[in-house]
């Protein structure tokens, strides 16, 4: 049994708020700058050109890339052999929140309930995930997912025997409908199979993959490729004035599902695309 | 790239057309989903706003805390689509622009045309850059609502995209037509 102590949680969770706020994922800004050279409309273009000088204005001057410095989404890996001490994990996480986006000048994005809608000015609580694993380690996911992009997010149960057109065209309509909202050039995370709230949790799990890298199954790599292609096809383009570049990756995850089932759920990232992640 | 200034003269607004590239320079106020809610509700009892909107360009805009030194912090555009329920009301007080990101409802494009108003994109996600064009900023009315407040802002060579023009032709609704294969 190995222990760690809640402090050093929480001042990891701050970092990791503040340090992804200033610089987003640098693969991402990459990504956009790669797609220049096949955007043929002149206002994409400059909504792309727009983006890359916003990231490496923000990442110099450490301020915040997006004004929605987002819902803070915490995964925990906790390693069966580690125990926390000092308090509560839970706690020690809303702490580096806390802490971060006061230090840090990120703005507070939280209500405390969805009916009474008062402003927590700290950003806590973070929505927290926790998954029990093998070994003595703790892994900390941190993401900022601002809601522009998580408020046309999906869900959605198809039929088994709408298969994999169905699958493609589902999203495809739904990107399409959804337009400039969500800050395109978009990253799909795309949960497939399980129930209706394992899919959810497989679309924000999918986001946190390598920017770009396909899914370890053929067939599933495969699937990728081609909603990659046919969201492209749409037009809808950058922040939605059309063009040829609405999104950048497609990251699906899938698991099995009832014999009657084929759940799926998409959750949109923008372009602010805030993620970090660190071992104790 | 266009050179306009703020508050917007009637006939710069009919002169506007959909996809122009413009830069504004001048006057804009923030506001945002609750002083929108709240600007509304002061309105249904009769009483006056914190800011005649008549002839003014509201900017939806819910910026980061400044800085030290800095008069504003990161301030990008939000999702327009969530004021859609506010805006017809709106323009009817006046109101003769809008900065945001994102479509607006066939009702909303409407009351533009009706009202020969614009609606303005400024590019989402871009905060740190655009924060670069505000030179001023003044606390307004709702300081409780943080920053959701009615700030005053002057802004410099603010760029944004004509995204509905005053006859109603939306880029939301057109755009993708050209490059859809």
């Amino acid at each position: 049994m190995r222990t760690i102590d809640a402090s050093e949680v929480t001042a990891r969770i701050r970092e990791m708020s503040i340090e992804s706020n200033y610089h987003v994922d640098p693969a991402y800004v990459r990504k956009v700058e790669e797609a220049k050279a096949g955007e043929t409309s002149s206002l994409g273009l400059m909504v792309l050109d727009q983006i890359t000088e916003n990231a490496a204005l923000a990442s110099a001057e450490r301020v915040p890339y997006c004004q929605d410095t987002g819902v803070s989404i915490v995964f925990a890996e906790v390693g069966q052999d580690v125990r926390i001490e000092g308090g509560l994990l839970e706690d020690a996480i809303n702490e580096g929140i806390r802490q971060g986006y006061r230090d840090g000048y990120l703005r507070g994005s939280v209500v405390n309930d969805p009916l009474r809608r008062v402003n927590t000015k700290d950003n806590t609580p973070a929505v927290i995930h926790y998954r029990v694993v093998e070994g003595n380690r703790l892994k900390l996911y941190f993401a900022a997912k601002g809601t522009g992009a998580e408020n046309m997010s999906m869900a959605r149960m198809l039929k088994p025997s709408d298969g994999r057109e169905g699958v493609i065209q589902t999203i495809v309509n739904h990107v399409f409908n959804s337009g400039g909202n969500p800050c395109p050039p978009i990253l799909l995370g795309i949960g497939l199979g399980g129930s209706i709230e394992k899919a959810a949790l497989q679309a924000k799990w999918a986001l946190f993959r390598e920017l770009g890298t396909p899914n370890p199954d053929p067939l599933v790599a495969e699937l990728e490729g081609d909603i990659l292609e046919a969201v492209n096809r749409t037009g809808v383009g950058p922040m939605g004035m059309g063009g040829d570049t609405t999104c950048i990756a497609v990251h699906v995850e899938t698991y099995a599902c009832h014999i009657g089932a084929l759940p799926i759920c998409v959750n949109v990232e923008c372009h602010a695309h805030r993620h970090a992640e660190v071992v104790l | 790239m266009r050179a306009i200034d703020l508050p917007l003269a009637p006939d710069v607004v009919e002169s506007l057309s959909m996809g122009d590239m413009c830069e504004l320079s001048g006057v804009l106020y923030t506001a945002r989903d609750a002083a929108h809610k709240r600007m509304l509700e002061d309105a249904a009892r009769g009483e006056p706003l914190p800011i005649d909107v008549a002839g003014q360009v509201l900017y939806y805009v819910g910026p980061t805390p400044p800085k030290p030194g800095a008069v504003i912090g990161s301030a990008g555009p939000t999702t327009s689509g969530r004021m859609d329920a506010y805006t017809p009301r709106m323009l009817e007080l006046g109101l003769t622009g809008m900065i945001g990101k994102g479509g607006r409802s066939p009702a909303v494009v409407e009351a533009i045309a009706r009202h020969r108003a614009v609606y303005f994109a400024a590019i989402g996600g871009t905060a740190a850059l655009l924060a670069k064009r505000i030179r001023e900023v003044e606390l307004i009315a709702y300081e409780d609502l943080g920053t959701e407040a009615i700030r005053r802002l002057v802004v410099e060579r603010f760029p944004v995209v004509v995204a509905v023009d005053s006859r109603g032709k939306d880029i939301f609704a057109e755009g993708f037509k050209e490059f859809a294969k």
